[in-house]
């Protein structure tokens, strides 16, 4: 059957001050199909989702929704103003994010009809047209089931019931499957197949690319708060994608390879680092990672591939459920932070904000932070060394704050990544962690974080380099470790760390 | 005209960048009370030498009062502070708590008569005793904030509840009075000295406090895991075991007030000792520009903040309110303190005043 447009968006901007989140974003979504919004962090999906569901109010473009739902009859389209996320579901815009937004210890049928059912419920009719939709939909729940105890995959798929009752006609997918398993999956699958038939649009966001390919029809690229471009899918592999992606023409891609001072890496030593079948309990496969003195690899793939889990799982942050580890040869076990730093390593965390300073403390203090409590609880360093050690990074790393007082929330990005930088470099780790350390912050400090991590290599210090810039990494890393859904899939060295090399590796099955 | 405006300005701006400082609120409170007492009945300043119960000389007079039960207030303050950087919340179960320690000392000094003679124990044994046992119930109220991360409100409602009834048990709900006159030194005058003890003894506590902050990293670390726990993990902090040990202190503050109390009167009415001073402390530690959602905290400024809080109350005393109806009195005060503190009213009034000495340099 031929699907008529069901929601166009035209001209869409966005600006949050000092930058354009979305420029003249077209979008198109059709009724009946699985539609993929795909790009990088900070591509812009998520903004163009908020201001589809109303949590964000556009600045520039409009919305347009069909009003007439037949099939048959000429498509009628009416400029919608969406300016909460009330509108949106008036608008039969439903939206299942991530994090389930449901009740847990609410009955299944009361997490349907929490919210619209005014101040009286009819529990025997609630109970009743739930199971009949729970039938429709092929969803293994009871009405009555405490919703925390079904699994998340049916917990996810209630969500979707529930804005399918809603009488939605696009339904907004933002990451589900990504805390699900493979089964889940699976069924979750079945069932957004299942609404496409009944003509409902789905918008689906993911990482995994395997999924994309598995239910999609169509894929738009955004890329820098900008429209790459709509595609059928067939039209389009995997290759293809991930440079659109990137940004990254295929063909225009030369190779380079840096010529950095770093010496080669001696493998015939004991490696700094080894792990054996190491695995954590944020969802990766079991994986093999050793590194050298002097060496500088890193761990690429796309974002949710899992490349940060396995550093935290290295470095003790997530909960290791499996697996060995040498350090300088020996068996350690790490199985919280302080004893990977009491063995001499380092971790500079992805989410500065979350993970990484500690807003309202002062510069001096996020500095010597990890130092301190390596050195123990009863033995703080007095003012004036402190005061040192903090002026010494400050002038070293050339830090921009008004003073080592000043609380680092109130430094930019860049100059806060420094101070969490100066904090490892001040524990003199033997094996540096980086994970995303370019992230968010300007050009000028990018460019002196990788110098960096070369020169650690070069006094014979090892460093793992996290970045989603393939360049960032070719320009510093001896070897790659690529990822792909959450397992590693290969491993590049030498000739092979080139740009197509690589991308094609993390798009994985079709080569070009 | 021009030369003593600009030199308005600077003193504007100087006086901008002194309502940032947190000792701001806490002082400007003590001078309002001060100033109002002032013009209300100077006499309020007065202090006398008097003859008390045991013929002894001693200092009299409102000021005195504010300085011997505001201690107590301030020694539950440093407690309160730490646990409110650390964990995020408060502790409500102090005034039950004081009750249970209370109630130890004096089981331990009167073993199972209700009037003995003479001390069956040592004081600083009974003392002892009750701080182990204050900080065990300060390590339960913790490990149920810590390691089951519920709500410190939440947690410490169970013994705030129970506290009471768990006090009067201990001595079979029998009210033992001690009549050796040495035990009520610590509530009221060691002979020969004219002020008040519980003044030496929190000042001993600070000056503890101010050497444990020193000499360790519990304000570091607390504040640190207070402002962003994830981040304190990955520096290798253990964020519960610090959530712990500031609920561990707080029951050492505990017994040391719970001390205090039964010496004052040299027995215990468990329904009423400390009743409500858990308020007080919070209130102390917010008054004294503390954030109560956890993180970074001045020490000094909370310990102000009980001084004030007492300053207050015998304010209200003084001026004959009625004793049921002082906390509205109370709550009003505090209402608008706590308003005028919080970082909500004072970015705005820092903004306000931003855009108001920017229209006025345009006028200019």
């Amino acid at each position: 059957m031929e699907n008529g447009e069901l929601l166009q968006m035209r001209g869409i901007c966005k600006y949050f001050p000092g930058v354009y989140a979305l420029q003249n974003v077209d979008f198109t979504l059709r009724s009946g199909e699985i539609h993929a919004l795909m790009g990088e962090n900070g591509a812009g999906k998520s903004t163009l989702i908020k201001v589809l569901t109303g949590v964000y109010v556009k600045d520039g473009g409009k919305i347009l929704i069909r009003k007439n739902s037949s099939d048959n009859a000429e498509a009628v389209f009416e400029e919608t103003h969406i300016r909460s996320p009330q509108d949106a579901q008036n608008s039969g815009i439903s939206t299942v994010y991530q994090e389930i937004a449901l009740c847990p210890n609410l009955s299944v049928a009361e997490n349907m009809f929490i919210g619209r059912s005014g101040a009286f419920t009819n529990w025997k009719d609630m109970n009743k047209k739930t199971g009949e939709l729970l039938k429709q939909l092929d969803i293994p729940a009871t009405p009555k089931m405490q919703l925390g105890s079904c699994s998340i995959a049916v917990q996810q798929m209630v969500a979707i019931a529930r804005a399918v009752d809603m009488k939605c006609r696009v339904l907004i997918l933002d990451e589900p499957t990504s805390s699900l398993d493979e089964q889940e999956v699976e069924k979750l699958f079945k069932l957004m197949r299942d609404l496409k038939k009944k003509g409902v649009g789905i918008i689906f966001v993911t990482h995994f690319l395997d999924q994309v390919y598995e239910v999609c029809d169509r894929i738009t690229v955004l890329r820098d708060g900008c429209l790459v471009g709509e595609y059928i899918i067939e039209d389009l592999p995997r290759v293809k994608l991930v440079s659109k992606m990137l940004g990254k023409d295929l063909d225009d891609m030369s190779d380079i390879k840096s010529e950095s001072d770093v010496k080669p890496v001696d493998t015939g030593k004991t490696p700094v680092l080894e792990a054996h079948g190491l695995v954590s309990n944020a969802g990766i496969k079991p994986f093999d990672f050793n590194i050298h003195g002097g060496e500088v690899n890193g761990f690429t793939g796309l974002l949710g591939s899992g490349r940060s889990e396995c550093v935290r799982a290295i470095f003790g942050a997530d909960k290791v459920i499996g697996g060995t580890v040498k350090v300088h040869g020996k068996n350690v076990k790490i199985k919280k932070p302080i004893d990977a730093m009491k063995n001499g390593i380092g971790y500079l965390p992805e989410d500065r904000k979350l993970d990484g300073i500690v807003a309202d403390l002062s510069v001096k203090d996020n500095i010597i932070l990890a130092l301190q409590v390596m050195k123990g609880f009863f033995k703080p360093f007095s003012r004036s060394k402190a005061e040192a050690m903090a002026q010494e990074y400050i002038k070293l790393l050339d830090i921009k704050t008004a003073s080592s007082e000043t609380p680092i929330g109130q430094l930019s990005g860049g100059n806060q990544q420094k101070c969490i930088l100066a904090r490892w470099l001040l524990t003199n780790p033997d094996y540096l962690i980086l994970d995303e350390p370019t992230r968010g912050i300007d050009i000028g400090t990018k460019i002196e974080i990788q110098k960096l991590a070369l020169k650690l290599a070069s006094e014979g210090k090892s460093v793992t380099f996290i970045s989603s810039e393939i360049d960032e990494m070719l320009r510093t890393c001896s070897r790659l470790i690529v990822m792909r859904d959450r397992k590693v899939v290969g491993e590049l060295t030498g000739d092979d760390l080139t740009r197509n090399k690589v991308m094609s590796t993390i798009a994985g099955g079709e080569e070009k | 005209m021009t030369p003593s405006k600009s030199s308005n300005k600077s003193l504007g701006a100087q006086l901008i960048g002194l309502t940032r400082k947190q000792l701001f609120i806490p002082i400007a409170a003590l001078l309002c009370l001060i100033i109002f007492n002032l013009i209300a009945d100077p006499s309020f300043f007065n202090i006398k030498v008097g003859l008390n119960s045991a013929g002894q000389p001693v200092l009299s007079g409102y000021l005195i009062t504010i300085l011997d039960y505001g201690s107590e207030l301030a020694i539950l303050a440093i407690g309160m502070t730490l646990v409110t950087s650390a964990s995020g919340g408060q502790d409500i179960s102090v005034g039950a708590a004081i009750a249970i320690a209370g109630s130890v000392i004096l089981k331990v000094l009167c073993g199972n008569e209700s009037r003995p003679e003479h001390m069956k124990a040592p004081i600083i044994v009974a003392f002892l005793v009750a701080c182990v046992v204050a900080m065990i119930f300060g390590a339960f109220n913790g490990a149920l904030v810590a390691f089951f991360k519920i709500q410190p409100m939440v947690a410490t409602l169970i013994l705030f509840t129970a506290g009471r009834s768990i006090a009067a048990w201990i001595n079979n709900n029998e009210l033992p009075i001690i009549s050796d006159e040495s035990f009520s030194y610590f509530g009221t005058f060691i002979p020969g000295c004219p002020i008040p003890t519980p003044v030496f003894i929190a000042a001993a506590c600070m000056v503890v406090i101010f050497l444990v902050l020193k000499f360790t990293n519990l304000g570091l670390y607390s504040q640190s895991v207070g402002i962003n726990p994830h981040s304190s993990r990955l520096n290798g902090i253990n964020p519960a075991i610090v959530k712990l040990i500031t609920y561990v202190i707080l029951g050492l503050c505990v017994a040391v007030v719970g001390l205090i109390k039964v010496s004052r009167i040299s027995t215990i009415n468990y329904s009423v000792v400390a009743k409500d001073i858990e308020m007080d402390a919070i209130l102390a530690v917010a008054l004294g520009g503390n954030s109560l959602g956890g993180g970074k905290f001045s020490m000094p400024a909370s310990i102000m903040g009980a001084y004030i809080i007492q300053f207050l109350t015998t304010t209200l005393y003084k001026f004959n309110v009625n004793s049921s109806a002082l906390p509205a009195y109370k709550a009003v005060v505090v209402i608008v303190l706590v308003v005028l503190s919080a970082p909500v009213v004072r970015e705005r009034i820092n903004r306000l005043k931003k855009s108001s000495s920017k229209t006025a340099k345009e006028v200019a």
